[in-house]
């Protein structure tokens, strides 16, 4: 005969220690729990929900300038510095923590044009519109010394932009041309030019770093090889670009930002066809900055706002704005890859966090566990209606509103009547240009 | 030398030997001596006229009338500073002289080649360089390629991408560099201080240290030259016990097995004299070795030799008679003892050395009171066997009396069984596939590992004492003896039946339980057949018990509309035992019995027909009536407006497509689009199928704790540790 009995075994069930967390025996078979999905996805709009009502990304604004912020630089070794240059020619370094000006330099006449720091941290690069180029030490003057460059150059052209090498004592300069600086000496070791108009912004290639990328006001981007003293490419687009950014974590990708509202991802190997086109601003794209992952970037623009791109998407993930921000000149996305930073027109420079919702301090490894699960609802369930409509909901201002549908009824109309003309006209007379070729007028060799 | 020099300059090509061909004179330039120049004059024509004499044509040297730029010692002069040399006037003098022959050649070359091309303007120049860095540049980046693909690829990155590995530093450096501050550590550093633990060197203690210093040298010989002489040893032992399982000699096998049993015997024997406790204990051993022998295979006549044995048996004796031997064997081993309370009582004025005898006699006697039913019925293997013991164990005492008549007609009767079951396992075998050679293998005995020999001397020992026993008790069976043999007349295929169940006897399969049930449902037949319809009738009350006509014409019967709430009978698997079948219907009879009782009320199955029903009716188009009432007629209460006239004015809505859910009777398919639901509901579906059975996957996969955690840890994503040292490497971190 069966005797049925239960029998367990202690071991699971009873808890080595009292610390240990209670073993709760589950069937996981789903036949058993029916509404366990539709349970997920409310949890999934909880999360989603809750993820807007705590973004609150505006952290701090850092005030001090008597001048529109032109300029800004990142501490290579402290992530709680920041320099910033005006244009009044005041350079400040802030520390980020206290949200304090820790030094004050009246570095220019005229506007601080550029502003870098060498990649040891011990010492900052200015240019300004003094046609000077001026090395300061980081540290401050100690008692009773006067707040003097350690070097200064003087040039014979206005100086626009000024960057680092990530690696080596050179630095490069642009304005007339790009020039190519030992630190030691008075004069370029080169000098690389291209064309004859003034080139506003100079950027060294962090990976690969003998590269440099240029923007002229001729509407052009140029690279230019440090190695071979000789310029690579040049492409020309529709209109001027203010300033360009490589990506931190491939070579070979950089972001353009346009004065036609757009930025351009650029393969710098094939530069006929950038690689994206992000499109959101209203407005020039004044600065961008990639985040240090290599898979975001910010971009300021002059309608007041800035922008968070993921790399791979041409619309904008985040924007932010404040009511007093004014246009954006300039922005920075810090190294730890967790705030950002912008200096505006209004003098003021704004702390923002990169990721709006996030919950500074330490987290508890429960906090963390459930951030986590929530963000993984959130993205097991972003196709949903309900959860699009609520994570995609952003408050804009009303002037960029009223512009962005401004602009929305401008491009229908345009894409109307290339729709219409593509229609009424002989097949293959119209041809179709892609939104990402339309841009580029030509690739200069 | 210098004029060769020049020479040498101007032509740039001039070889050795045509310097060595120069006249020595040459070498008195016109330069070196310009003091003197009349003189000079007088001697050149002096010489000029020597040189002619010898018939060679030798040129002169040009006269240097004013100072010109040039000096060529081939008498090539530019007249005029202006003018421009033309390579005809090089010519000229080479012409006539032999010995530049080459040089002539060359020059000739010279006047056939063209011009060299201009240099490209600046600009071509700046552009080819710019495409020839671009396209060097692009090739080195592309190296990135891999890693960046990668990257892009990763579901998720975790950063710093390359961690810097941490050295190791040996403890002592560690140590050394490193003091107990805390009170707690430097208690326990007193306390390792203390207890003379290792504080660097973690492996071994001072004390053990010591103990591993303590062992001298002459010790340490020793030990080896020991442990030595016992490695040898094995091997010695080891390689004979190889070379003795080697042997394949079965006479060798046979003399050493009974060499070794009467060897036991011997001892035995001795043992019994000398201190009867132990015989005992001897004694005890010995039965528990046949208990083993009875629980392995041996013997089962399922080897090799038996089987060809077998098939030889047929033909020839002596393999038959070896079968028979092999099968008495067999019985004698495998004969189950019986336990010695349940005959207690018999035994007791019986035997009184009950416990030295082994079984034979316990059987008999209990079968002269005829079998236990109880054992009948739950072993029914015992009980066979039982009945094997008489024609096996009785012949033996009687043989004494030779009763040879029946001696003739047992094995005679045996051999057909034998052949008969052996046949059969050929058979099967055949149809397995398994098609053996037929060859005489008689290797029956498995490999002898010591535990094996012991048990085959005991296993002889046994049977010696059994029959000893036997001889010795037949006095006393003698009273009993007339009861079995009658028994063994009269059903002689009942008797006989036992020695074909000569298979494993352990019925693991369904296939065995189901010959087992053949077995058993002689006795049984009629009880699991009624149970069975018992719970076909419980279970569906709905269908009443009846023939199995009735039952076909009903099912014909049978429409869509009552098929959901009929339900089909059981078919029942013959291959399920009775009684496990048994259980598992008691059980389900009580979930039937639970959920009939939590359900009673509502009847599921009619709602979900009547809300289909709805739902058909809804779903159909409705006509339209149009027909006003009291126009062109009286209208009021209690009137309704003409047939006629309703006729005229309803427009009849043509039939839609019929429903896709008209064959399916336990389905409803909406094909209306729920707004409420279509509100949760992804809309990208439509566009993107094949993102929809990715989402349908990834929706029903569960993230939390109720399921496996799958998370992409935002927090790792973005986790930097940019604190000290490392900043240093910080943009180089970032650009991997």
């Amino acid at each position: 005969m069966k005797v049925k009995m239960l029998s367990r075994n202690p071991d699971n069930y009873v808890r080595e220690t009292k610390l240990d967390l209670q073993r709760v025996p589950r069937n996981y078979d789903p036949t058993l729990h029916p509404f366990e999905v539709p349970r997920e996805y409310i949890r999934a709009l909880n999360a989603t929900k809750l993820e807007r009502v705590f973004a609150k990304p505006f952290l701090a604004s850092l005030d001090g300038h008597r001048d529109g912020v032109n300029c800004l630089a990142k501490h290579p070794k402290s992530l709680a510095t920041v320099l910033s240059g005006a244009c009044d020619g005041e350079v400040r370094i802030w520390n980020l923590t206290k949200r304090k000006c820790i030094r004050t330099i009246q570095a220019h006449e005229g506007f601080v044009r550029g502003i870098c720091t060498r990649f040891c941290g011990t010492s900052f690069f200015t240019v300004g519109d003094d046609k000077t180029v001026k090395q300061w030490k980081m540290d401050g003057p100690g008692y009773g010394e006067e707040e003097e460059p350690l070097h200064t150059i003087l040039g014979k052209t206005v100086y626009t932009g000024i960057d680092h090498h990530w690696k080596e004592a050179v630095f490069a300069t642009c304005g007339q041309q790009v020039d190519i600086w030992d630190e030691q000496r008075t004069s370029p070791i080169c000098s690389m030019t291209w064309g004859f108009d003034s080139i506003s912004s100079v950027k060294f290639n962090p990976i690969e770093t003998f590269l440099l990328g240029s923007c002229a006001s001729d509407r052009n981007i140029v690279l230019y090889d440090m190695r071979q003293a000789t310029p690579l490419k040049k492409v020309i687009l529709d209109m001027r670009t203010n300033t360009i950014c490589w990506n931190p974590m491939e070579a070979f990708i950089f972001t353009a930002a346009n004065e036609d509202y757009n930025l351009y991802t650029f393969d710098m190997r094939a530069l006929d066809t950038p690689v994206m086109v992000h499109m959101d601003h209203v407005s020039a794209v004044l600065d961008v900055d990639y985040s240090p992952t290599g898979k975001e970037f910010v971009s300021a623009s002059f309608d007041k706002s800035i922008r968070i791109f993921p790399v791979d998407k041409s619309r904008s993930r985040e924007v932010y704005h404040t009511k007093r921000m004014q246009h954006v000149i300039c922005v920075k996305w810090t190294s730890d890859s967790k705030y950002i930073m912008c200096g505006s027109d209004e003098m003021n420079i704004r702390l923002w966090k990169a990721n709006a919702s996030e919950k500074l301090g330490v987290l508890t490894s429960r906090e963390k566990a459930a951030k986590d699960y929530n963000q993984k609802l959130k993205e097991k369930f972003q196709h949903h209606p309900h959860i699009k409509r609520i994570a995609r909901h952003r408050h804009l201002p009303k002037s960029i509103y009223s512009q962005i549908q401004e602009q929305r009824i401008m491009k229908e109309a345009r894409r109307r009547k290339e729709v219409n003309r593509l229609k009424h006209s002989k097949p293959g007379s119209v041809s179709v240009v892609s939104e990402k070729k339309k841009h580029i007028v030509a690739v200069v060799k | 030398m210098s004029v060769v020099r020049a020479a040498e300059s101007l032509l740039a090509l001039s070889q050795q030997e045509e310097l060595e061909d120069l006249p020595k004179d040459y070498s008195l330039s016109p330069s070196e001596d310009e003091g003197d120049i009349d003189g000079e004059r007088k001697h050149q024509k002096l010489l000029e006229a020597i040189s002619s004499l010898d018939g060679k044509n030798r040129w002169k040297l040009a006269e240097r009338s004013e100072a010109s730029l040039k000096v060529s010692e081939f008498n090539v002069t530019s007249e005029g500073s202006g003018e421009k040399l033309v390579l005809s006037d090089l010519l000229g003098p080479v012409k006539t002289s032999s010995s530049l022959a080459t040089v002539k050649k060359q020059l000739n070359r010279v006047k056939s080649k063209k011009t060299v091309e201009l240099p490209l303007n600046k600009e071509e120049v700046e552009r080819i360089h710019r495409e020839v860095a671009f396209n060097k540049t692009s090739q080195a980046l592309s190296k990135w390629d891999p890693i960046v693909l990668k990257n892009r690829q990763a579901e998720q990155l975790v950063f710093p991408l390359k961690k810097e590995q941490s050295a190791f530093a040996p403890i002592e450096h560690v140590l050394s560099g490193w003091k107990a501050r805390t009170p707690l550590e430097q208690e326990v550093f007193n306390l390792l201080h203390k207890n003379k633990q290792p504080v660097t060197d973690p492996l071994l203690t001072p004390v053990e240290k010591a103990s591993l210093k303590a062992m001298s040298l002459e010790e340490a010989k020793m030990r080896r030259a020991e442990l030595q002489r016992a490695r040898a040893l094995q091997s010695y032992y080891e390689a004979r016990a190889r070379r003795e399982k080697k042997i394949k000699s079965k006479k060798y096998h046979k003399v050493l097995k009974k060499g070794k049993a009467r060897k036991a015997l011997r001892e035995f024997e001795k043992l019994r004299k000398a201190n009867p406790t132990a015989a005992l204990e001897e004694l005890e051993n010995i039965e528990k070795a046949r208990m083993m022998e009875r629980m392995s295979l041996k013997h089962q006549n399922s080897g090799k030799w038996a089987k060809s044995k077998a098939i030889m048996a047929k033909y020839d004796l002596e393999a038959r008679q070896a079968m028979q031997e092999q099968l008495a064997r067999n019985k004698e081993l495998t004969q189950k003892l019986q336990v010695a309370s349940d005959s207690e009582e018999e035994e007791d004025g019986a035997e009184g050395e009950g416990e030295l005898v082994p079984d034979a006699v316990n059987e008999i006697q209990m079968d002269a009171n005829g079998p236990n039913p109880w054992m009948l019925r739950n072993h029914l293997r015992g009980t066979k066997e039982a009945k094997v013991q008489d024609p096996k164990k009785l012949p033996e005492p009687v043989a004494h009396e030779a009763s040879e008549s029946e001696k003739e007609e047992r094995p005679g009767a045996e051999e057909e069984i034998l052949l008969n079951e052996f046949e059969e396992r050929r058979s099967l075998r055949k149809k397995s596939g398994l098609n053996q050679d037929t060859e005489l293998v008689s290797r029956q005995e498995p490999k002898d590992s010591s535990s094996q020999e012991v048990l085959s001397e005991l296993r002889a020992l046994s049977q010696k004492l059994n029959r000893e026993n036997q001889q010795s008790g037949k006095q006393n069976m003698s009273s009993t003896r007339t009861v079995p043999s009658v028994q063994r007349e009269e059903p002689a295929e009942v008797e006989e039946e036992p020695l074909l169940l000569q298979r494993p006897e352990r019925a693991h399969t369904v296939e065995e339980l189901e010959e087992l049930g053949k077995e058993e449902c002689f006795q049984n037949k009629e009880v699991p057949r009624p149970t069975g319809e018992g719970q076909q009738s419980e279970r569906n009350p709905n269908n009443q018990p009846g023939t199995p006509k009735e039952k076909k014409r009903k099912e014909e019967m049978i429409d869509l509309q009552n098929l959901l709430t009929t339900k089909s009978p059981s078919v029942k698997s013959l291959a399920v035992p009775t009684t496990v079948e048994e259980l598992e219907d008691e059980e389900e009879r009580d979930q039937k019995r639970i959920i009939k009782e939590a359900f009673a009320g509502d009847d599921v199955i009619r709602d979900f027909l009547k809300e289909k029903r709805e739902a058909v009716e809804a779903s159909k188009p409705k006509d339209v009536d149009l027909t006003l009432p009291g126009w062109g007629e009286w209208g009021g209460m209690g009137l309704k407006p003409s047939a006629k006239k309703r006729r005229r004015f309803l427009i009849k809505t043509p039939e839609g497509p019929p429903r896709k859910d008209k064959n399916l009777p336990n389905v409803i398919i909406n094909e209306k689009r729920n707004v409420h639901a279509a509100a949760h509901q992804v809309r990208e579906r439509e566009t993107l199928c094949c993102l929809a059975l990715l989402l349908e996957k990834n929706i029903l996969v569960l993230c939390g704790q109720e399921g496996y955690v799958i998370l992409t840890t935002e927090s790792k994503l973005f986790s930097f540790s940019l604190t000290g040292s490392e900043m240093n490497n910080s943009r180089s971190i970032l650009a991997f």
